[in-house]
């Protein structure tokens, strides 16, 4: 028995799939953001995967785009939660319906 | 055999790290978890020989963005659990569940069930081997940040500029977001006197 290309598929659809599952059920922004980690990591190991059985760099190269995208994300989105929590404590993603018609 | 132990090692990490994120109630906590599935993800990546990026998943990710995270719940103060028993919407959890599944489904779907089968089940890999640059063609005093560095810097070099771009602008970005001006109170939520 050996790990194929499959059992990383498999897994990195397992791990995308907890994190969408976390988003929607999720309501502190906090964890809401890091959900979106997950699931960028799971497209991370796909584009890995990929790269190896298509021996072929531009997914390595793409996966280091991601990670710089995804820490811009995660300073603008914290930047972001911290100016709203100074406003009221204990936000819920519930309560930011500032544009609500 | 190795491999698998490895792997199903990893595996369970990366997922219950992944599983801890969304069901533990202190945030603390969670972070955490995603540092152990950062780490298990990290390990996968040393798995497929891509070693750099393995080096640079545990520093930004496992290191800077989650440290930035604790920061963030320490100095707002939110370290403390949450009542996560309570729904305040009727039936979303089953409806996450439900669209979570479907999620699964298609993309297990295209991945076994679409094309022409491989060997082992899943659908057999067509397309272009190599089109930019081989990763094979290393040899073994060569790292893989070698290939990796000579794709970035020469196909990819204007993303590569616009990336520096837009990481100046976040960083920007959120200074002006998190300013407090001359001690006032931003108004966020209240139409009539918004302000930025």
């Amino acid at each position: 028995m050996v790990v194929t290309d499959t059992w990383y598929l498999v897994l990195s659809a397992l791990l995308f799939t907890i994190g969408f599952v976390g988003l929607l059920v999720r309501r502190n922004p906090l964890i809401m953001f890091m959900c979106v980690e997950l699931m960028l990591n799971a497209v991370n190991i796909t584009f890995v995967t990929f790269a190896n059985a298509l021996d072929d760099v531009a997914g390595r190269t793409a996966v280091f785009f991601v990670l710089v995208v995804a820490a811009a994300e995660v300073v603008v989105g914290l930047a972001l939660v911290v100016a709203l929590m100074r406003r009221r404590p204990l936000l819920s993603a519930d309560d930011l319906t500032a544009l609500r018609g | 055999m190795i491999d698998v132990i490895t792997f199903l090692i990893t595996g369970a990490i990366v997922l219950g790290g992944g599983i801890g994120v969304i069901v533990l109630s202190n945030p603390v906590r969670a972070a955490l978890s995603l540092v152990a599935s950062f780490f298990g993800v990290a390990v996968l990546f040393i798995m497929q020989q891509a070693h750099f990026l393995a080096f640079v998943q545990v520093v930004v990710y496992a290191g800077a963005i989650v440290v930035l995270f604790l920061f963030v719940i320490m100095l707002l103060g939110v370290d403390r659990h949450e009542d996560i028993r309570a729904e305040p919407l009727a039936g979303q959890r089953p409806a996450a569940g439900l669209l979570g599944l479907m999620v699964l489904a298609l993309i297990l779907g295209g991945l076994f069930l679409s094309g022409p089968g491989g060997d082992d089940g899943a659908v057999a890999l067509t397309g272009t081997k190599s089109r930019t640059a081989p990763i094979s063609q290393l040899s073994e005093s060569d790292s893989d940040i070698t290939v990796l560095a000579q794709d970035l810097f020469t196909r990819n070099i204007v993303a590569v500029q616009a990336t520096a771009l837009l990481l100046t602008i976040a960083t920007v970005g959120a200074v002006v977001f998190v300013r407090n001006k001359g001690g006032e109170d931003v108004v966020i939520d209240d139409p009539g006197t918004a302000r930025r």
